[in-house]
């Protein structure tokens, strides 16, 4: 079946899916219930599933990622919502010290199949503490897995494939893609985690981008293309693993590379594509690399400041046409 | 009696005659400030609909009393410290309503400049430490603040605002012993509304919830009627009081928020009746109707109401009409080395 529907409600869809395939799959996290999740992600499921199956958390986000990991040792597989990456910190000890490195400390006794579901990026005037995009913190964690779904399809097959993933994933969903429709094919292949998606093909461009950011680059190519410069568009939608064959074989023939990230460049997870690239790809490459990022400051709450730190269409179009000419 | 039960139970005032005598006036000018909140937060609503303040905006009507009442007892240098629903706090503290509304539609002028918003308003110059985005990590802070005072020996106390919602933070259970083992000038303040966002916080809040805690870890204080100024008063008075120079205590101040957790939610996780029963109980009908009782003129207090209003409306005008920050602002802050671009 084909149908439109938001991003959230793709999301929504793909959990309730894997609950009523797999009773051991359930959720925790605040507010879960009365109003359904921030963005109505959990809608319904507390009358459907009851009070245990979607659970309703006080404010303890380290308890909440604790009985998580505690709840996936001993036989379940928990979603565990914690809200936004920035209130996920409060929780890191518990995702980077235990829930990352069991499965190889204890030499693969066990696994922890759990989902850490935090919503990133700017939506508009959210400010310092509420608009991080925190993807490069969890990449640099050996044991853990990193997804940015961009589209109504991907949050629905990949928030599938999650569930199924037998190590711990950080989902991250973009809190600006919330009520954004698209078409979603349940009927489609899951998402193969570490697989990108090719947005669309072109000769002379690359360009690699993830998450909300997908959506600004998306515009960006078309202006490129009245402009005749053809772009071969990718959104990772995976960050680890990453699609280093889709990436190596579009740069070998492009000769041309442009990251674009919405978080803040220094450190970021655009550095790791840009260094890869650069050490395998050096001959072919016919321009020095882009590589597109916040400054290195917190998100302003003012709208003109909040847009000084965006990465917009016309800087990737600009570094497109840089690297062109 | 469960909490969960007296959560939904209106609190009841004092009698008229409990009014110390003399102290009108001092009444009167609480029922102004909290006054200005009302209009303050009414308004900021009113604009985030209109679309002209972004972001989220806690409304903290229906709990002017609390924030008024303590801040009535603290000295000019003495610290607070709050959370997202924190306008209020501010206000009674001495910020400018006029920077903060500024503040509130992103401008320049504003009380940080516009780069923090409703969530983060801070005025170091009158000791309000920060409103804060992450629930209880105001609480911990204004501990350290505590530890401040103690170490360089000042004669000043700390004092967190927070909601019931925050009682769960782990953070706020490590504070608690901290402040007492240290022995600190910390006066607690838990603002218990019943609800943290769109959860029932009895619902998540294993036994008497915050009085409890502070109990099992030495620290006494008092439960109170947070709609009831008079209340608030004495009792923070007596508090602070014995806060400073001393260990830590609590106000535990039963209390509703009118409107929705962030102008976001629908609302229907509460009913309109507990709603409209709790509107009875508004903290500043409650303080009309006993100041009228105690014999003050319906003109005063129409006075004040109207300043608070005019107040408010120039607030208005002058976010308005200020400019936007210079877009330099948005690097400038971050810290001493190191450029951001
Ligand atoms: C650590 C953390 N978790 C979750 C949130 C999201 N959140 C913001 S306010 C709030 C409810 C807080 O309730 P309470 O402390 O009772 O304050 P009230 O809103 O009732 O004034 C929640 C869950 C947050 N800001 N920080
Ligand atoms: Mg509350």
């Amino acid at each position: 079946m084909i149908a439109e529907m938001t991003y959230a409600e793709a999301s929504l869809l793909a959990l309730r899916e894997e609950m009523q395939r797999d009773l051991r799959v359930w959720a925790l996290g605040e507010d879960l219930g009365p109003e359904g999740g921030l963005a109505g992600q959990y809608r319904g499921l507390q009358t459907e599933f009851g009070g245990a199956r979607i659970c309703d958390t006080p404010i303890s986000e380290s308890m909440i990622m604790a009985a998580g990991v505690g709840a996936a040792l001993a036989g379940t597989r928990p979603v565990v919502e914690l809200r936004f990456a920035d209130f996920a910190i409060c929780a890191a000890d518990e995702i980077v010290n235990q829930t990352a490195k069991i499965r190889y400390m204890f030499n693969g006794q066990t696994r922890v199949p759990l989902v850490i579901r935090q919503a990133i990026g700017m939506r508009g005037g959210t400010a310092a503490q509420h608009s991080q995009s925190m993807e490069a913190w969890w990449v640099h964690v050996p044991g853990l897995t990193v997804l940015t779904p961009a589209t109504a399809a991907d949050n629905y097959g990949m928030l599938k494939a999650a569930i199924r993933c037998d190590d711990p994933v950080i989902y991250l969903e973009h809190k600006a893609l919330w009520g954004i429709k698209g078409a979603v094919d349940t009927d489609a292949p899951l998402v193969q985690i570490g697989k990108a998606d090719k947005v669309q093909r072109g000769d002379d461009v690359t360009i690699v981008t993830w998450s909300g950011m997908r959506v600004e680059c998306i515009k960006a190519a078309d202006t490129l293309r009245q402009r005749g410069i053809a772009v071969d568009l990718i959104d990772l939608r995976s960050l680890w693993p990453w699609d280093r064959d889709m990436v190596m074989d579009s740069v070998s023939r492009t000769g041309r590379l442009v990251v674009a990230q919405e978080a803040v460049r220094v450190g970021g997870f655009g550095a790791e594509i840009v260094a890869e690239v650069s050490e395998e790809l050096w001959a072919k490459l016919r321009a020095p690399i882009r590589r597109l990022g916040a400054p290195r400051c917190p998100v302003p709450f003012s709208m003109p400041l909040e847009d000084a730190c965006r990465i917009s269409a016309d800087m990737i179009v600009k570094a497109a046409v840089d690297s062109v000419e | 009696m469960t909490s969960r039960e007296k959560s939904a139970v209106p609190p009841s005032g004092l009698p008229a005659s409990a009014i110390p005598l003399g102290s009108n006036e001092r009444f009167l000018s609480m029922l102004g400030k909290m006054y200005v909140i009302r209009e303050f937060e009414e308004a900021a609503g009113q604009e985030w609909h209109a679309g002209n303040i972004r972001g989220s905006v806690h409304q903290y009507v229906g709990q002017e009393a609390i924030a008024v009442g303590v801040c009535s007892n603290l000295r000019s240098d003495d610290y607070i410290s709050s959370n997202h629903r924190g306008h209020g706090h501010s206000i009674a503290k001495g910020a400018d309503p006029i920077g903060m509304m500024k503040e509130l539609f992103g401008r320049e002028g504003g009380t940080c400049g516009g780069k923090g918003g409703s969530m983060h308003i801070a005025d170091f110059s009158i000791g309000m430490l920060g409103a804060n985005g992450v629930v209880a990590d105001g609480v911990t802070i204004a501990v350290g603040a505590g530890h401040a005072i103690k170490v360089l020996k000042q004669d000043r106390i700390a004092v967190p605002f927070f909601g019931d919602g925050a009682v769960n933070r782990g953070p706020l259970m490590e504070s608690l012993n901290w402040a007492k083992i240290y022995d600190l000038p910390v006066l607690y303040v838990c603002e218990h509304n019943g609800y943290a966002a769109t959860t029932r916080t009895s619902d998540v809040t294993a036994g008497e919830g915050f009085i409890a805690r502070a109990r099992s870890f030495g620290i006494e204080g008092e439960e109170i009627d947070g709609n009831d100024i008079r209340a608030v008063d004495e009792v923070a008075r007596h508090l602070a009081q014995r806060v400073r120079g001393n260990g830590p205590a609590y106000i535990f101040a039963r209390t509703y928020r009118h409107h929705p957790h962030n102008l976001r939610d629908s609302g229907a996780y509460r009913t309109q009746d507990e709603i409209d029963r709790w509107k009875l109980k508004d903290p500043i009908k409650l303080a009309t109707s006993w100041l009228l009782e105690a014999g003050v003129a319906r003109a005063e207090i129409n006075a004040v109401e109207g300043d608070a209003k005019a107040l408010i409306a120039r607030a208005l005008t002058a976010a308005r009409s200020a400019p936007w920050p210079q877009l330099s602002a948005a690097l400038e802050n971050v810290q001493d080395l190191g450029a951001p671009l």
